[in-house]
């Protein structure tokens, strides 16, 4: 009774070397990672454009009921959005922006991937209608970095590895910004209770405290 | 989420004339706009009222003012509140997250809806949410529903922690109508389910929560909220107890209790208050009062267990505002 | 003179994309002119749809398309089985027929310009159904264990029965004995990031950034639905937002999104709902397990019997685990163990963190813990009385075995002697205080896997693998893997995975990631240097003409004679003198003839102190400390945060993490993040991981045995155990709450 590995896959032979790229393995890769930076890129250059993501390809009859005009700094950027105004915050940012550092895990206010600052303060972006939210000046994940210049928090995070799959990890540094801003940054114990409202099902909770005590402690 | 007209409220009047004409107050958003994208929640029209001046927060005459859209982390931290009214901040700070927090107004946080997960069920019965389509908690999963002041129509409990306190605290609320304005204890905002739990408070149609006034009193110093919960943090109560005591030469001059997470709404215990006063602040007497906590409780099948937490909770509650500085 | 990388704890070299928010996960990859579709979930826990009225919804602002089985296209579902998938059964073939067959199974998908207007017409969509009363549940008069067909194979990695000596006899004749009942409930996963997926058809051809642990297998699976050529599907999945098992399979969702942009001839994102996670990705089964136990009066087991059934689908016969474990932990003359299922009208369970052995071990263990009690005998003592030499079950050596080492490491670091062995006796100020221990294990299994190294003239080294990283850190360890392999520096390093045409490898669980792709990639690095090498020797121009093979090493990004301290040729030199990248693909598998050998597993000891407040109830744990014994630690800073974030795992399933069904119509009635509790920042005690040293020279060549799983194994028994000692109430059931506890 040897036992197997309940998921192994039907068994590889060895075999090793004599692999020249072939011009086809190339010329893939090559088309595939332009893709990527044409899609990036092409994303981007649309949401620079006032409204353009609003007015994507609707179908007959189904124009936004009734469309809102936002205006909304973002990350230091002006933008002025013709949006549906059931739209979130955080779903304007995603899929409106194009902005996906800031994660939906709940859209229910539960969880705290979706922390963005708002006018300075953390907020959950799920529970926030953006319609709502006209003139307001919106912070986000990609706006942290100067440049290649990480702030303080996003280095702290790498250096106490206050993550491991990565997908809380916006929320968390965004909502780590705000708990320091407030002083609610003074203790370990202080830390771990005002950064309760960011679930990490990773567990990465104690890289996350000293990360946060660490950028603290140095702003 | 079923489509809306947003309107930004430019004055309160013109707010509560569209209210009084059926379109909604929006304040944090934090209730309604999670429960409108389960289409719980189907306004046609909302009314952001974060313009209005009603975010304020000061001392009058002894009394604490706290306006309707002042938020929970501003009144968390405000310093007349913490200075007056400490059980305040301290039920803010165990409720929600701190994000929701930022976001959450006072208002909002007294007209927040039930947690009981069979109201945000479409596909069963709810007699709150679909008046006559019955109660899938009472014979559903229901260790977390309420053993006081549930009728056979619903068992949900009120979920505000902040609600508790202000009962407590005998704290009173200023509303605006069509009608002109009116004051009440913040206790008379809560309707008992029995056979209308469709029908959770007592404001007008159009009214407009302005203010909430807390007096000042002796309680005030010492006075605990303690939260019970499985989970450290964000996470409703299990059960709660906003406790506040008047001791004068040793003895027990006045009491003040409510309790969350085991009524339909924030509940006053005003029999057990009246077994503490005149008596020694000691274990045994807490317990003794507290046992009155549960008469006419009625458990579900799976809450047995609040019928047991909700004195000890209690006890533990009268112990901590001794250790008040 | 060799880079020595694998062993520093260096950071993620992911970190950087990850603290920037510019790691893309599926949900992410937002493709020009992408429309949207929700899923409609069935609101009946058995029955069949008798009508749907879509003509509604079809005139809904925005919508394109609603889909359900009466105008889906018949898909080919040709037959394929993954050893992710259940052996024995087949796969829900969604939306080809009316019948629902649990609470929550997808009736209808509606696709729309907007997710808002996807998500209204998704809860206007009328679905109208007969239903049945579904069974869900162990205690239900109609439920029935079943032996699992695949159990009975030999080669079962679960057996429906094993036995060695006469359990029964022994333990009816003994007089100190604990026979006692175990009720685990079920859980899920909960990653932080939902199941997404973006589809986009162009012709015949379909590419997926799909949430997968398994691309080569994702797109096998949609191949094998839509009846086209392998080829034809592209998986791309860089970034998993946490998983922990519920992307090891590929799930409907994945169909629907794929059939919805075939429908609609649109790219189209799907994302799955907090609470339809609840319906159809999978979830630890509920489990109910006896284990009795019989001991000498100075602690020598005599018998030793586990039996446990878990729950399952009725169409798919899921198995884990469960008693695998309980055969090798222990030296016992007479051990039985029994497997089944409980087959329930819900969706096919799962392997979750830490499968099978998570939740047989916390029956054991707990257990052993109350036999500690009734023969008087510390439970590490007791354990160690019972020490085996060899795998008793599988009469084999262990390639390594460390578990009394981590006790000793562990209950010195912990401080266990300051642990007074009677129960409610240790207090602070008011909070009882309790301290518990357990064994913790898991095999150390490795699975063929392929990896790709390319050279480039930029002195780049370029790796391939199909493999993920749902978090452990599969990008920084295999990194370390190359560049200590090729004797580069990290930065010369880029490795890329979660492509399906990548070299293929195995599905990113079971803990053997490290063992499987490294072995692979170490290969592949090998076999580079050698083909570098070759070109070298055989290059005229080369200082490192008309040497051996042998007789050149790799130091730096230069090959040189071995023993010449001088620079030699930097390899950039040799590949751009072949005028193009040097490439080289390896494949590696376990030899089986070792692995036939030895028992391979890791294991550990795992300590918790948990404080309770005697008055209201609440349990904190309020430190934990996990040893572990796991061959070669390739990265001790990624190795110690996967270890306690598997201990807080397993924090929440001890205290807190229940999916409660309606028993009604099998409905998750916490399918909501607020509801369905795991542990939050606050709930964190002071948590520790170590390492003993441990040498496994069998396992692999880079003597890895993997953690992930073996982190969150453990951890429940010795809260529960530790819960025990503080209240001296013992709790059976998982999770341990308040009410509990409270009358304790
Ligand atoms: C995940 C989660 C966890 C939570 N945990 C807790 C907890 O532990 N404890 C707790 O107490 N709460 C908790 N909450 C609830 C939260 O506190 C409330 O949602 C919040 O206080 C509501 O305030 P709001 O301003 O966002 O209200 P809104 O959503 O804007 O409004 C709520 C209701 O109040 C009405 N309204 C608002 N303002 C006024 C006004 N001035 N006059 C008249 N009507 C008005 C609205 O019309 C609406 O019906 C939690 C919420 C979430 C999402
Ligand atoms: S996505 Fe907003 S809190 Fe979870
Ligand atoms: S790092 Fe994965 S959820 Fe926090």
């Amino acid at each position: 009774m040897t036992p197997t590995d309940p998921h192994s896959l039907d068994p590889l032979s060895l075999k090793k070397g004599a692999a020249e790229p072939s011009d086809e393995t190339d010329a893939r890769l090559r088309v595939s990672r332009r893709e990527v930076l044409q899609l990036a890129g092409g994303a981007a250059s649309l949401a620079a454009v006032p409204g353009a993501w609003a007015q994507t390809p609707t179908s007959p009859g189904s124009g936004p009921a009734a469309a809102t005009r936002v205006r909304l700094t973002v990350n230091g950027e002006p933008q002025h959005l013709d949006i549906d105004p059931r739209q979130s915050l955080l779903d304007v940012l995603r899929e409106t922006l194009d902005l996906t550092g800031t994660k939906k895990g709940c859209n229910q206010g539960a969880c705290g991937a979706c922390t963005v600052l708002l006018n300075g303060k953390r907020i959950v972006s799920c529970l926030t209608l953006a319609a709502m939210q006209d003139g307001a000046s919106v912070e986000t994940i990609e706006g942290l970095a100067k440049g290649n210049r990480l702030h303080p928090l996003q280095a702290a995070f790498v250096e106490h590895d206050g993550l491991q799959c990565g997908f809380c990890t916006p929320g968390q540094i965004m909502s780590g910004v705000g708990c320091i801003a407030e002083g609610h940054a003074r203790s370990p114990e202080e830390i771990q209770f005002w950064m309760s409202g960011n679930i990490c099902r990773c567990g990465a909770y104690p890289g996350i405290v000293a990360a946060v005590a660490d950028a603290a402690g140095r702003a | 989420m079923l489509p809306f007209v947003l309107e930004k409220a430019r004055s309160a009047e013109e707010a509560i004339e569209r209210a009084a004409a059926g379109a909604r107050y929006i304040a944090g958003g934090t209730t309604l706009v999670d429960l409108m994208r389960e289409e719980v929640e189907r306004p046609e029209r909302l009314i952001d009222i974060n313009t209005l001046p009603l975010s304020g927060i000061r001392e009058e005459g002894g009394e604490l003012v706290i306006g309707a859209l002042a938020r929970m982390a501003e009144v968390a931290a405000d310093a007349d509140v913490q200075r007056l009214q400490p059980l305040i901040a301290e039920s803010l700070i165990e409720g929600a997250s701190p994000q929701l927090r930022n976001m959450a107004s006072i208002g909002g946080n007294l007209l927040q809806r039930v947690r009981c997960p069979y109201f945000r069920m479409l596909d069963v019965g709810c007699n709150k949410r679909t008046p006559g389509s019955g109660c899938a908690a009472l014979n559903g999963l229901n260790a977390g529903h309420a053993i006081l002041g549930t009728s056979d129509h619903c068992v949900a409990t009120h979920p505000s922690d902040l609600a508790v306190a202000l009962v407590a605290l005998d704290a009173t609320m200023r509303v605006r109508g069509p009608q002109g304005e009116r004051s009440f204890p913040v206790e008379d905002l809560f309707r008992l389910p029995g056979d209308t739990p469709h029908l959770e408070h007592t404001l007008l149609p159009g009214e407009l929560i302005v203010e909430v006034r807390v007096p000042g009193s002796d309680h005030s110093r010492r006075a605990r909220y303690l939260k019970v919960r499985d989970r450290a943090s964000y996470e409703f109560a299990l059960v709660s107890t906003a406790a506040a005591l008047v001791i004068e030469n040793g003895v027990i001059r006045q009491a003040r209790l409510a309790v969350g997470g085991v009524g339909t709404k924030p509940w006053r215990l005003r029999d057990c208050e009246a077994a503490l006063a005149g008596r020694k602040p000691e274990k045994r007497v807490f317990e003794e009062a507290a046992k009155l906590a549960i008469q006419g409780a009625r458990p579900l099948q799976h809450n047995h267990y609040k019928l047991e937490l909700l004195p000890r909770t209690i006890v533990r509650a009268l112990e901590l505002t001794g250790e008040v500085a | 003179m060799t880079v020595n990388v694998i062993g520093n704890p260096l950071p993620r070299v992911d970190g950087h994309a990850k603290v920037t928010g510019s790691a893309r996960y599926a949900a992410d990859f937002n493709q020009p002119g992408q429309a949207y579709a929700v899923i409609v979930s069935a609101t009946v826990g058995l029955g069949r749809i008798t009508g749907i009225d879509a003509k509604a919804v079809q005139q809904m602002p925005g919508v394109i398309a609603v889909i359900s089985h009466l105008n889906a296209p018949r898909l080919a579902y040709r037959p394929h089985k993954a050893g992710v998938d259940p052996a024995v059964g087949e796969r829900l073939h969604v939306l080809q027929d009316d019948r629902v067959r649990f609470y929550g199974e997808p009736v209808a998908v509606v696709v729309a310009e907007t997710f808002d207007q996807a998500e209204r017409a998704a809860a206007a969509l009328r679905v109208t159904y007969t239903a049945e009363r579904p069974i869900v549940d162990p205690s239900d008069p109609k439920s029935q264990p079943i032996v699992a067909e695949a159990t009975l194979r030999p080669e079962a990695f679960v057996h429906a029965d094993t036995s060695r000596g006469e359990a029964d006899r022994v333990l009816a004749g003994a007089t100190i004995k604990v026979d006692t009942t175990y009720d685990i409930a079920r859980e899920n996963h909960n990653p932080m990031e939902p199941h997404a997926t973006v589809a986009a058809w162009k012709g015949d051809r379909l590419t997926l950034w799909s949430k997968s642990q398994y691309v080569v297998n994702e797109r096998a699976e949609i191949a094998a639905v839509f009846g086209v050529p392998v080829e034809n599907v592209q998986v791309i999945c860089p970034f998993i937002g946490g998983a922990f098992g519920t992307s090891l399979r590929t799930w409907p969702h994945v169909t629907l999104a794929a059939l919805a942009a075939m429908q609609t001839k649109r790219p189209v994102k799907l994302v799955l709902t907090r609470k339809q996670m609840f319906f159809t990705t999978g979830h630890r089964p509920r489990t109910v397990q006896r284990v009795a136990l019989s001991v000498t009066p100075d602690g020598k087991l005599t018998s030793l019997i586990h039996e446990g059934a878990g729950e399952t689908s009725r169409y798919e016969q899921f198995i884990e685990a469960l008693t695998s474990a309980t055969g090798h932990m222990y030296s016992c003359p007479n051990a039985r163990t029994r497997y089944r299922l409980l087959p329930f009208d819900t969706g096919t369970s799962v392997f979750m963190r830490g499968p099978g052995e998570a939740s047989g071990i916390f029956a054991l263990e707990c257990a052993l813990d109350d036999l500690s009690y009734a023969v008087g005998i510390d439970p590490i003592e007791l354990r160690r009385r019972n020490e085996p030499r060899i795998d008793e079950g599988e009469n084999k050596p262990f390639s390594s075995r460390s578990l009394m080492k981590c006790y000793e490491a562990g209950a010195e670091r912990f401080g266990w002697s300051r642990r007074n062995p009677k129960p409610r006796s240790m207090r602070d100020g008011r909070l009882l205080i309790g301290m518990g221990v357990a064994s913790a294990t898991y095999p150390a299994w490795q699975s063929p896997a392929s990896a790709r190294v390319r050279l480039l003239a930029s002195g780049v080294a370029e790796v391939e693998a199909a493999a993920s990283d749902m978090g452990p850190g599969t990008y920084t360890s295999m990194t370390q893997v190359a560049a200590e392999t090729l004797g580069l520096p990290m930065d010369q390093v880029r490795f890329s995975l979660g492509r399906s045409d990548f070299p293929p490898t195995p599905s990113h669980g079971g803990s053997w990631t490290m063992a499987s792709v490294g072995s692979a990639i170490r290969a592949a690095c090998i076999a580079v240097q050698e083909m570098v090498a070759a070109r070298a020797i055989a290059d005229q121009r080369s200082p490192l003409f008309g040497a051996s093979l042998d007789g050149v090493e790799w130091n730096e990004g230069r090959l040189r004679r071995r023993g010449d301290t001088s620079a030699g040729q930097p390899y950039r030199d040799i590949v751009a003198r072949a005028g193009r990248p040097i490439e080289a693909d390896a494949s590696t598998q376990r030899d089986p003839e070792v692995a036939g050998r030895y028992s391979m597993h890791a294991f550990g000891a795992v300590f918790a102190e948990v404080a309770i407040d005697p008055d209201v109830g609440t349990i904190r744990v309020r430190r934990a400390l996990g040893t572990y014994g796991a061959g070669r630690i390739v990265n001790p800073r990624l190795a110690k945060s996967q270890c306690t974030g598997g201990m807080i795992g397993g924090i929440g399933m001890a205290l807190m993490e229940r999916t409660a069904l309606d028993l009604r119509d099998g409905r998750p009635v916490n399918a909501h993040m607020a509801d369905y509790l795991m542990p939050v920042n606050l709930d964190i005690p002071e948590l520790d991981a170590h390492f003993v040293d441990e040498v496994d020279p069998h396992v692999n060549p880079l003597g890895v045995k993997g953690l992930g799983e073996i982190a969150l194994v453990g951890m429940a028994p010795a809260i529960a155990n530790a819960v025990f000692h503080a209240t001296g109430k013992r709790v059976r059931n998982l999770p341990i709450r308040i009410e509990d506890v409270l009358t304790a």
